[in-house]
This record gives structure tokens, C-alpha cells and sequence, in this order.
């Protein structure tokens, strides 16, 4: 069964350092794990430490599911679109079994699979039998009850119970509009352990909770009703004394069995809750949330723990930023805040709150959102304009300022300007001058006007706060987006076709520069030596690049740029070209119009955001097609994903977690290495000798396994093998690594050869 | 998790004045003694030795009023006509003033009877003053003539005829014994030298002069007259300095800060203005009841007097540091310093764990119905408050489409009060945006019911009223602006580039 509508995480390439985990169905093992599947992988997860102990790969698709085998408490089974069902030992990292189901659904039906007793690794299930035809494809709406006497699914507005000895099934129906317009439609089930009941979840929030099914007229339901929206997940604990729902409210309601007027609330869980889970011994339950979030949660309904993955907000609207202090990237988390994550530690480090404004978990409901954030060139200020819109006519905007506090080490809010332009807001930049007496932040609308903003002195009665400084137009023509000169001398504002150029020190109109036709999509500084460039990329397929001290065009090409930025750190600027529905990505100095490096289809869809981060640690590639990687890594993020490319040099750099299960890990990988496939085997990381070394030298020897199964790992170590080498090929390629933003199916992606391909001859002027 | 996140109140920018340092100086008074006087009150002069009595000429006495007194310590009332301008010596042992009848009177301080009558004048003399050596007066007189007398001899010493009008207003230098400037309704301010027999340095102040005040430095001379506050450089030769223009009716009298950072003006137009003496610029402003004649102030600024020409003369006395803070203290008594000490004097043994107690978060009452949900009840708490809070309320709930929800369903009473706030507040432009809406869904709901309770009806009514004279406002104000715009669009050449520098985001209305 596929699951649509969730995220998922794709790692493309070996390595998983940039992976943010999505958590689709989690599941307990006991108290102390947690497992869930995570794009192509299952994660395992400690209970009490909110850490990953283990990633379960071998898996070349979506997983699906994820289910602990009755009989064996410490194995579980996966299963994913790939056409697998697969056997873990999670507490080992072991797939012992796995059988393969190689059968195509025209729809979604229920199928029972016997399970053929071999010692192979490998089988392949061929008895099957359907038992319900025509399922949701919804897992949630599927259970077995009451010790597999019977299996209950739902879908639409008919509930079908299927008792597996009598071999017969039972439907009910219900309306679809009752008298009061509530829906009607199943949304989830659950069946009560130990009692003849299936409790249902509807899209009018309802809970049916159903008895007498085996009979086909005298059945009876009794209703619950306290969700005001679908209820999408239900879930009763193993002794059947409660009943837990979740909807998008984002409350967790626990019923009373039998007593249902007695409800326990757990609000403000932060975002809709998508599953519900509880371990088998009914003293932790489990939330996932629609925003790439676990909640743990004890039986006495008080929060644990928190696993949380790079927020999952509806879109990325806020540029990709790097905060200059922490070199944490920045975008739209939660609802009305910023998210701050941590791609060193590829941890989410805090969420700032900008709207400050209780969230009220509706659907429908217009509410404020960060649309636009800039930072300054030292990480002081930050700026934020957060909209609501709730007709066309009014537009609610406020651009907030905010400074950063050394005591408390997070951003404090200082000014609040309400209504800073009469419409939207498109552009927002802060300048980046050397000196810090003045700054400037400069925002650009769609009213026709751009303003600047300075920070006024403090007065004796209150600190510094930000004013008004100047407000600038020409010839009433829309302005789109503002930029600043590296040194912050100069301020370009693109209004449709035409580019001014300003002095921000005297708000002067300096210069026009304007390559018609086509309005201006981005404008971009040269930095370092290149900073007397000014680059533009226009609507006609234009990139066009100007000289400032001749004030005239340098160089342009025809191609279709969707996204122009430049490196901060280096010379270097990227720009992503949208062509037939993949995106080509080119790297140039403005200096000379011939690009450095270029890579076709770096990956589908057109790039809508990107940010070039800086490494903590300078690379020293000499190979020219890497050198522009060497200074920072380049993020970017598609309609569907967030996408980094960088180049893998540092093999052994992945992150341990326990110096034990990294040997043991590395282990495992390796037999599983020879087991799978040559394409699986091209996807999972091969351990370095040289780091398998290290990491003996570097554990302390009570934590180390026993000798004897260190031994042979070290004197392979020490051979040159034949998989090494083709590791080594492999060094200097270009990776992917990518987190699906969006309920695409997972694109077949065929890894390129690094391509040397030169692109289109770029024309000179 | 997260705890419930309260309505934010917005913070409207305060309307009016700034509060800046020198409005928080000039505020620090407390409330004005008023004590009536049998004529408008001319003059008034500091004693210039502690404890720092005045004396107030007004009608045909002068009154000596000790720093806190509200009764005269003693009176001089021996004049036959009205007197003008007493003033102390140094020393203040001794005390002159002019007269109507052209006589002027020596006193002494303890005494009554007039010491020296120095009599020469042929008309009234409006200015009398000592010289710095302390022998000499120096008075000023309507028959255009100033003179200087002897006081030991009571004899006239010099005679300059040089003014062509009044004389009204002088001063003497107190740091040279032989200068003194006088000021006339001939327009000119004259700097006279007793070793001379003539001016030295002459101003054309252009309006009849009313009064001159000498720095202490004694470098710049500040003269009033008309609506003019004119400051003039004597180094430079008597050159102008800076020409004030802030009345709107004649200056009156002029006074001087103790530290000599700020110039007082006090004019006919009820208002005393305070410049700063490095840009001056005004920065506090007095207002009065009626038509200010007399200003003077007290050593260190302790209070500030002002005599009227209704008679009035009213004190104001600086609040002592502890009376402006016990303002706050009354606002709210605060628990006791047991409270705060409680099991903050335990020290921590080795072993002991610290059990951190979580901090209660306290939400209002309108808050703690939001959280419920319950939207009704929280509007009719919000309303018990400030219409800035009652505003961010609606505004929430609003955000929440619950608003229409929260106005429907009250009876008379709840609407009629909800009514009253919203033709309160409704013209204020801050509210204006959130309660329009607000006061159109009123309409729209309880439209089947008008006509049933006279309250009601009433109260829409005069929001009809309220409206009708709001829009016509609004109409006056773009007949204005666009008056403006054509004033402006004429004055300025027509440029290329359309730069609204400083355009601030305050819209009318």
C-alpha cells in the first residue's frame, strides 16, 4: 500500500550526512524504541535520548509501512513500494529475511501472504490471496481486531469487516450528508484488543464506535463527538482501557473505554497530528505531526520527548538564508516562525517565533506568515515581514526588526512597523558595509516605492529603534527586487526593465542601466574582485552583465535563468537554468562569461530558492571543476525537495554515533553490501579502511567489541579491494542529497556520470 | 508543550508631544499657588541673597514674598501712584523702584518709610536698577530721558537724551560699574557708558522694545519686543545674533535658566516658551490663563513665578526628588520584603538537587476565555478595558472568523454596551480599520431587530450622526490636501525623478 500526501526523505548518491529524517508511521518496539519509516530507510530511535541509533537501509523506495512481528519482539517488518516486505533485526542492523512480492495492483486491495518457512535471505512470496478488494489506500483505515479473528477496513462511506473463519464479509454503510451536513466519510479505524468494537474516525470529527458487526442488521454504534475537524488517526491502547484520536487540531484526545463522557487533552502539540501510536506495554504513546515531527508522549498524557526534522512548513516563501553567526540555515518552520537548522549537525537548532500569535489549528483559517527574512552582514539584525491576507482588498503587513541578544544568545524584537507599504513586500535587503555605524535595511513593494530604513540613536527613554530614512520611485513603474554592492556603496533596484543604480549615502539616482525588452527576474552583485559587476537575469531568456565603472553591458547570454545568486565567499555565482522540466546549473565569474563548472539536470523541476553556506572547514580541491565548492556548499531547493550539492571528498566524515555500533554498523553494511543488488550496492556507503583503523585506535578498549571479531575487519582493512577502488572513481563525484518537500511520487533517478559536458557556447557582447 | 501565547496588545505611537529630557524638567512642578494681586502684576525680582525673598510690583505696592510663603513678608506701600519695577541691590539690603508720579524711592529692606526719593523725572519712570559698584542707580524714564544717581548724595550725576520714545526696559552690566543698556520704544536698544556722555553701541531691534536681558557672561544681549525675540553679539559690536518668532502676541519678559542653558519668554499671548540657547529651539511650553506680563525665575530653577494682568501671580515650586517618586509609590502597593526573602536566604548544601519550580504564567481574564474558546465571554471582558486591548481582542477574534460568532446573540443591555464602544472609539484612526468591520457585521446581524428597544435605536442613531459628521471631515481634509498638492505642484519645477523623501507611513484619517 502506498501512502500519499506525506513527505518523504530520498537520499540520492552514498552518503547520508544531509538526510533530514521524515517520519511516516512510527512505531514502538518496546519503551526504548521507536522505529519509523523514513524515505527510503527505517530509522530507529531512542526513546529517551530523542537520538537516531539506527538506519534501517536496504530498501530502494518509499517505505510504506512499518510493523512489529508478534512473535518476535525484537524484529519488525517493512514494507515499501519497491515490491518488498523486509525481516529486521533492529537492535542489530540486520535484514536476516526478506522476501519479495512481485506483483503489480491495478488498485489498492488487500492481499494475504503466506509466508514461506526457508533460510534464504531472499524469497519470493508467490501464494497469495486476496482477502478485500478495493481498500483505501490509507492504512490508518485498515486493522486487524481483537487477535486477528477478524480484519475491519474502511473506505469511503462503507466500513467491511471480514471474520476470518466464517470467511465472510459484513458491510455497512452510512449516509453521506447527515441532517445536521456533518460528512460521513471513514477517515481511520481502530479495533479494541480485547473487545467486540471498531471505533471509526469520520470527516466531520465524529468517533462511531461500532458493536454487534457480525450481525448484519441489529448492529448499533454509539458516537463520540469533540473534533471539529477529520479525525486522522485513532489508535486503543493493548489493554483497550482508552481510546486516543488526533486530528488537526493538533490535540491529542484519550477516551475513556466504556466511560466516554471522561476525555484527557494534551494541547498545542504544534502541528496536525498525522498517527498515533502506543508501545506494547501501553506506557509511552507516539504522535507524528504534518510538520516532520514525533511527539513522545507518557501514559500520564505529559510530553517526553521531542524528535524533530527539518520543519515542514506548506512552502518555502522566506528565502534560504545562512545566519552569518551560527551558519545555521534559515527558512519558514512552524507556522509564523523561522527555523533555524543546523546543516553541521544537520539538527534543527531553535525556532524563532515572529508572528507571536496563538496558532489556531483550522483549516481555511488565513493567518500570518513569515514571507520574507534578511539578515545583515554580521548576524546584529535580523528582518522580518510576516502577511495576512484575508480579503484581496486588505493586505495586513508588518516588517519586524529584530536584534540579536549576546545574553540571551537569540534574536529580541525591537521595532514593530505595521503597514510598512501599502502592498506586498518583494524584496528585502539589508547592506553589507564594512563599517557598522549605520545600517540600512531596504525593502522594495509592489506599491511602486522602495524604503529605506536606518536605525535611529537611542533616546534617553528608549533603545535604538528603526525609522524611515527615504522612499524612492521611478517614473511610478513597480520596482522587484534591490540589491547592495559588496562594500554597500552602491544600491540597485530593478523596476521592470530598468536597473537604477543609488548612493544609499545621499539617495542618489546614479545611474540607469536597462536591456529591454523583458523585466528584470534577479540582480546580483559581483563580490571580492568582481564587485565592479552588476548581473540581471531577465523574463527574455537574458543574462546580462554590466560594468559599473564604464556603466556599461560587459557581457550577456541568451539563457533562461530561474535563479541568480553569488557567493559570498568567493568570486563564484550560480545560476539554474529551467529547461524541460529539469533545472541545468552553472557556475560562473562575472569576471568572464565562460562557466566554471556546469551540470545538466541537476535535478527536476525548476529551482525556486537557493544559498550558498559556508563549510566550516576550507577544502583544498585543486581539481578545477570542484574548486568553486571549496569555500562553500551550494543549497537549493526545487518545487519538490531540498537539495545540496557538494562535492564528496571527506568519506569517513558521517556522523557516529556510538563508536560500538558504528564498527557493528559498518559491519552489517558490508554483508548487506554483497547481498544486494549492484544498484543497492552503488547507493550504501562503503566503510574506509583508514577510518575503520582509526575508529579502533580511537575507542576506548572497554567499549570495543571482542578481538577476535575486530581481527578480521582490520586485515580487511588492509587489503586494497576491489570495491575500494571503485569508491575512489567514485571520490570526486558530485552528490545529491535531497529531502522530498512535496507528495511527488520518487522520480527514478539514474545517477549521471559526472558530466564534463561543456554547455551552450555562451555568446559575448 | 508550547504554552498559550496571549493576545498582543499593540503599542499606538503616542499622539502629542515627545517626552524629552527638557519636558520631563519643566514638567517636575507641582501645581501653581495663585495669589491675587490689586493690579497686573509688572515685575517681579529675586532677591539676590538667601533665603531669596521677591519682590512683586504690582499697582501701587510692592510685595516681598519669601520662598515659601503665600502671605507678603512685608509690603512697601508708600507710593502715590503706581509703581514700576522694584528691584534688589546685590547685597539685598536695599531696594528701588520707579513711580507714575516721576519719583523714585529708595528703600530699606526692614524699613517703610523711603530712604531716598530721587526726584528729576519729569514723567513716569518704568525702569530703575543699581550698578554693580552698588552706589549708583540707574533709572529710565517715559520722558525719554535715562539717568544715574548718586544714592549717598541723592543727586543726578549724568543725563542721556539720546531715546526718542519710552524708555521701558533696562538692565545694568553687572560685571563692569559703568554699563548699562536700556531699551525704548523708539525701536533701538542703547549700551550707555557712565564715562561717556553718550551710547556706545545702538540696535534696531524694529519693534518697540519691551524688555533686554544680559547674559551672565555678558557677551550676548537678548531683547523682546512685538512678537521678536532678538539675541545680539556686543563683542561683535551690537551685531544680530538670531531673530525668535514663536508668539503669536507681544513678548513680555524675558528670564534666564540658573544655568544659563535655557531662555524663558513669557508674551501676551498666555504662553511662556522655553528656548535651548544652543540651537534655540523651543523645547517646553508654559500655559497660562491670562496674558503674561512678569516672569521670573528662582535660583536653581526651585520655582518659577508669573505675574498676569489679571493680577494673578502664580508660583509654581519644583517637586522635591522624593515627592516625584512617591507618585509611583501610590500606584501600587507592593508585598511586603518578607515575601521576596522567603527561602532565598537558604544556602544550598553540597548534596541538594535543585528542584526547579515551574513559573506560573498568569493570563487576563479575556485571555483565559480565548483559550477556552469561549469567545462571547471574552469580548465582554475585553470591554471592561482599555479600547486598545478591547481592539486587539476584536482584532483576534477577527483573525480567529469567530467575530461574527462573538457579536451575535445579546440582549439590549450587551448590545448597548458594545454599541457605546465601538461610537466611542469608532472616528479614532487607530481603531478605525478593525472596528468598521466590526460596527457593519452589528448591522448586518441585528438588523431584524431594530426598532424594538429604544436604546438601541438611539445609539444607532447618533452612529448615523457620528458617521455623517466623519465623512464630512474626511471630505474638508482632501479639499485641503488637494489645495496643498496644487501649492506644492506650482512651487516645485517639474524634475524627472519623483524622490518623497522622509514620507512617513501616518495616513489621514
Amino acid at each position: 500500500m502506498v501512502e500519499h500526501g506525506d513527505i518523504r526523505v530520498v537520499h540520492r548518491g552514498g552518503i547520508a550526512r544531509y538526510c533530514r529524517f521524515l517520519c511516516e508511521r512510527g512505531i514502538f518496539c518496546c519503551c526504548r524504541f521507536l522505529l519509523c519509516g523514513s524515505g527510503y530507510e527505517v530509522k530507529v530511535f531512542s526513546t529517551s535520548t530523542e537520538e537516531c541509533i539506527h538506519d534501517l537501509r536496504a530498501h530502494t523506495d518509499l517505505v510504506t509501512g512499518v510493523l512489529l512481528r508478534p512473535s518476535n519482539h525484537l524484529q519488525a517488518y517493512s514494507c515499501s513500494t519497491d515490491g518488498t516486505v523486509r525481516l529486521w533485526d533492529y537492535t542489530d542492523v540486520c535484514n536476516r529475511l526478506m522476501f519479495a512480492m512481485m506483483c503489480v495492483f491495478a488498485e489498492f486491495q488487500l492481499v494475504a501472504v503466506h509466508l514461506p518457512q526457508s533460510g534464504d535471505q531472499l524469497v519470493e512470496a508467490r501464494e497469495f490471496s486476496a482477502v478485500l478488494s478495493d481498500v483505501s489506500s490509507n492504512p490508518a483505515a485498515t486493522s486487524f481486531g481483537r487477535g486477528g479473528e477478524y480484519i475491519a477496513s474502511a473506505k469511503g462511506l462503507q466500513l467491511e469487516v471480514y471474520f476470518f473463519k466464517k470467511q465472510k464479509p459484513y458491510r455497512f454503510f452510512l449516509k453521506e450528508d447527515n441532517k445536521k451536513g456533518g460528512k460521513n466519510t471513514f477517515t481511520c479505524l481502530a479495533c479494541h484488543p480485547k473487545d467486540d468494537c471498531i471505533a471509526t474516525g469520520h470527516e466531520d470529527g465524529k468517533i462511531r464506535l461500532w458493536r454487534n458487526f457480525n450481525h448484519k442488521k441489529e448492529y448499533t454504534y454509539t458516537t463520540l463527538h469533540w473534533h471539529h475537524s477529520a479525525v486522522s488517526s485513532l489508535c486503543f491502547t493493548p489493554e483497550g482501557t482508552n481510546l486516543l484520536s488526533g486530528g488537526i487540531e493538533s490535540v491529542l484526545v484519550q477516551w475513556r473505554y466504556n466511560q466516554e463522557s471522561q476525555r484527557d487533552f494534551l494541547p498545542r502539540l504544534g502541528a496536525a497530528i498525522t498517527h498515533i501510536a502506543v508501545s506494547p506495554d501501553g506506557a509511552l504513546f507516539c504522535t507524528s505531526h504534518s510538520d516532520n515531527k514525533i511527539t513522545i508522549i507518557r501514559s500520564s498524557i505529559q510530553v517526553s520527548a521531542v524528535i524533530q526534522g527539518l520543519v515542514k512548513g506548506d512552502s518555502v516563501r522566506t528565502d534560504l538564508m545562512v545566519d552569518p553567526r551560527s551558519k545555521a540555515l534559515v527558512l519558514n518552520g512552524k507556522p509564523g516562525h523561522l527555523q533555524f537548522y543546523s546543516l553541521q549537525r544537520d539538527k534543527l537548532l531553535y525556532n524563532l517565533d515572529i508572528v507571536q500569535q496563538e496558532y489556531i489549528h483550522q483549516s481555511g483559517l488565513e493567518q500570518f506568515e513569515v514571507v520574507k527574512a534578511a539578515f545583515d552582514a554580521y548576524g546584529n539584525w535580523l528582518a522580518t515581514v510576516e502577511e495576512r491576507k484575508q480579503k484581496p482588498t486588505e493586505l495586513e503587513l508588518n516588517l519586524k526588526l529584530w536584534a540579536f541578544d549576546e545574553q540571551t544568545q537569540s534574536f529580541m524584537l525591537n521595532t514593530t512597523i505595521s503597514a510598512p507599504h501599502e502592498a506586498r513586500i518583494t524584496a528585502m535587503c539589508f547592506c553589507h558595509s564594512t563599517d557598522s555605524q549605520t545600517t540600512v535595511l531596504v525593502s522594495v513593494s509592489k506599491d511602486g516605492h522602495f524604503k529605506a530604513w536606518q536605525l535611529a540613536p537611542a533616546t534617553h527613554t528608549e533603545g535604538p529603534s528603526w525609522s524611515c530614512d527615504f522612499v524612492g520611485a521611478y517614473h511610478s513603474l513597480v520596482p522587484e527586487c534591490c540589491c547592495f554592492s559588496a562594500d554597500g556603496s552602491l544600491l540597485a533596484v530593478s523596476f521592470q526593465e530598468v536597473v537604477t543604480v543609488w548612493s544609499p549615502a545621499s539617495w542618489e539616482l546614479l545611474t540607469t542601466l536597462s536591456q529591454p525588452p523583458g523585466a528584470i527576474r534577479n540582480l546580483c552583485f559581483g563580490q571580492l574582485t568582481c564587485s565592479k559587476y552588476l548581473l540581471g537575469t531577465t523574463d527574455k531568456n537574458l543574462l546580462c552583465c554590466w560594468n559599473l565603472l564604464t556603466c556599461s553591458l560587459e557581457w550577456s547570454t541568451s539563457m533562461d535563468v530561474s535563479l541568480l545568486l553569488s557567493d559570498p565567499f568567493s568570486e563564484n555565482m550560480a545560476a539554474f537554468c529551467c529547461q524541460a522540466g529539469c533545472t541545468d546549473l552553472f557556475v560562473f565569474k562575472p569576471s568572464e562569461p565562460r562557466p566554471l563548472f556546469s551540470h545538466k539536470a541537476v535535478c527536476l523541476g525548476k529551482v525556486t530558492r537557493a544559498v550558498f553556506a559556508p563549510r566550516e572547514k576550507m577544502l583544498e580541491s585543486c581539481e578545477e571543476t570542484s574548486q568553486w565548492l571549496n569555500h562553500s556548499q551550494l543549497y537549493f531547493v526545487t518545487q519538490y525537495m531540498v537539495n545540496t550539492q557538494h562535492n564528496e571528498l571527506v568519506i569517513s566524515d558521517s556522523v557516529a554515533m556510538t563508536p560500538f555500533s558504528v564498527l557493528l554498523g559498518k559491519r552489517s553494511q558490508q554483508e548487506g553490501q554483497e547481498a544486494a543488488s549492484s544498484l543497492l550496492a552503488e547507493r550504501t556507503q562503503l566503510p574506509q579502511g583508514s577510518a575503520a583503523v582509526r575508529e579502533l585506535l580511537q575507542t576506548p578498549a572497554h567499549v570495543l567489541p571482542s578481538t577476535s571479531f575486530l581481527c578480521s575487519m582490520f586485515v580487511e582493512s588492509l587489503l586494497i579491494s576491489k570495491q575500494i577502488k571503485r569508491k575512489e572513481k567514485k571520490a570526486a563525484q558530485y552528490t545529491t542529497t535531497s529531502l522530498w518537500l512535496n507528495n511527488t511520487l520518487c522520480p527514478k533517478l539514474s545517477r549521471q556520470k559526472p558530466s564534463l559536458y561543456c554547455p551552450t557556447p555562451i555568446l559575448h557582447d | 508543550m508550547a504554552s498559550f501565547k496571549p493576545t498582543k496588545i499593540p503599542i499606538y505611537p503616542k499622539l502629542g508631544e515627545k517626552v524629552t529630557q527638557d519636558t520631563v524638567y519643566w514638567k517636575n512642578y507641582k501645581a501653581p499657588v495663585q495669589i491675587k494681586e490689586f493690579g497686573a502684576v509688572t515685575n517681579i525680582h529675586f532677591s539676590p541673597v538667601a533665603p531669596h525673598n521677591y519682590a512683586v510690583t504690582a499697582f501701587t505696592r510692592i510685595h516681598i514674598y519669601g520662598p515659601f510663603s503665600q502671605e507678603p513678608v512685608k509690603s512697601f506701600t508708600r507710593f502715590k501712584d503706581t509703581a514700576y519695577c522694584g528691584r534688589y541691590r546685590s547685597d539685598g539690603q536695599l531696594l528701588v523702584a520707579g513711580c507714575e508720579d516721576s519719583v523714585v524711592r529708595l528703600f530699606d529692606v526692614s524699613g517703610k518709610v523711603a530712604l531716598r526719593m530721587f526726584k528729576g523725572h519729569t514723567k513716569a519712570v518704568h525702569v530703575t536698577d543699581f550698578t554693580s559698584e552698588r552706589y549708583h542707580i540707574f533709572t529710565g524714564s517715559d520722558d525719554y530721558t535715562c539717568r544715574l544717581w548718586d544714592i549717598p548724595n541723592a543727586t543726578e550725576l549724568n543725563t542721556y537724551q539720546e531715546h526718542t520714545d519710552y524708555i521701558r526696559c533696562g538692565v545694568t552690566s553687572k560685571l563692569n560699574r559703568d554699563l548699562f543698556i536700556t531699551g525704548s520704544y523708539d525701536h533701538t536698544l542703547k549700551l550707555f557708558d557712565a564715562r561717556v556722555d553718550k551710547s556706545v553701541i545702538t540696535m534696531d531691534h524694529g519693534q518697540p522694545v519691551e524688555s533686554v536681558l544680559l547674559y551672565p557672561s555678558e557677551g550676548l544681549v537678548v531683547s523682546a519686543g512685538g512678537r521678536y525675540v532678538k539675541v545680539w553679539d556686543l563683542l561683535k559690536g551690537g551685531q544680530p545674533l538670531v531673530s525668535l518668532k514663536n508668539h503669536h502676541k507681544t513678548v513680555t519678559s524675558l528670564c534666564l535658566s540658573s544655568n544659563g542653558q535655557r531662555l524663558l519668554s513669557a508674551s501676551l499671548d498666555r504662553h511662556v516658551k522655553v528656548y535651548n540657547t544652543t540651537n534655540f529651539r523651543v523645547v517646553h511650553n508654559f500655559d497660562y490663563a491670562a496674558s503674561v506680563l512678569s516672569l521670573a525665575l528662582a535660583p536653581d530653577d526651585e520655582s518659577i513665578i508669573v505675574g498676569m494682568t489679571n493680577g494673578v501671580l502664580s508660583i509654581k515650586h519644583r517637586k522635591s526628588p522624593e515627592e516625584s517618586k512617591e507618585v509611583s509609590h501610590q500606584q501600587r502597593r507592593r508585598p511586603s520584603y518578607r515575601v521576596f526573602v522567603k527561602g532565598k536566604n537558604y544556602m544550598p548544601k553540597q548534596d541538594d538537587y535543585l528542584v526547579s519550580k515551574p513559573v506560573r504564567e498568569y493570563l487576563t481574564k479575556y485571555d483565559k476565555h480565548l483559550k477556552k474558546f469561549n469567545i462571547s465571554k471574552a469580548l465582554d471582558s475585553a470591554l471592561q478595558r482599555k479600547p486598545e486591548v478591547t481592539v486587539a481582542v476584536i482584532k483576534e477574534l477577527d483573525r480567529r472568523g469567530t467575530l461574527k460568532n462573538a457579536l451575535a446573540g445579546r440582549d439590549e443591555k450587551a448590545l448597548s454596551e458594545l454599541l457605546h464602544f465601538i461610537t466611542k472609539n469608532m472616528v479614532d484612526f487607530r481603531f478605525a480599520p478593525v472596528l468598521v468591520p466590526a460596527a457593519n457585521m452589528i448591522l448586518d446581524i441585528y438588523r431584524s431587530v431594530i426598532g424594538q428597544s429604544p436604546v438601541v435605536d438611539r445609539q444607532l442613531l447618533y452612529l448615523q450622526d457620528l458617521l455623517q459628521k466623519e465623512i464630512n471631515y474626511q471630505q474638508e481634509l482632501l479639499d485641503v490636501l488637494g489645495m496643498l498638492d496644487t501649492l506644492f505642484a506650482s512651487s516645485v519645477p517639474r524634475k524627472e525623478l519623483l524622490c518623497l523623501e522622509g514620507m512617513n507611513n501616518c495616513t489621514l484619517g
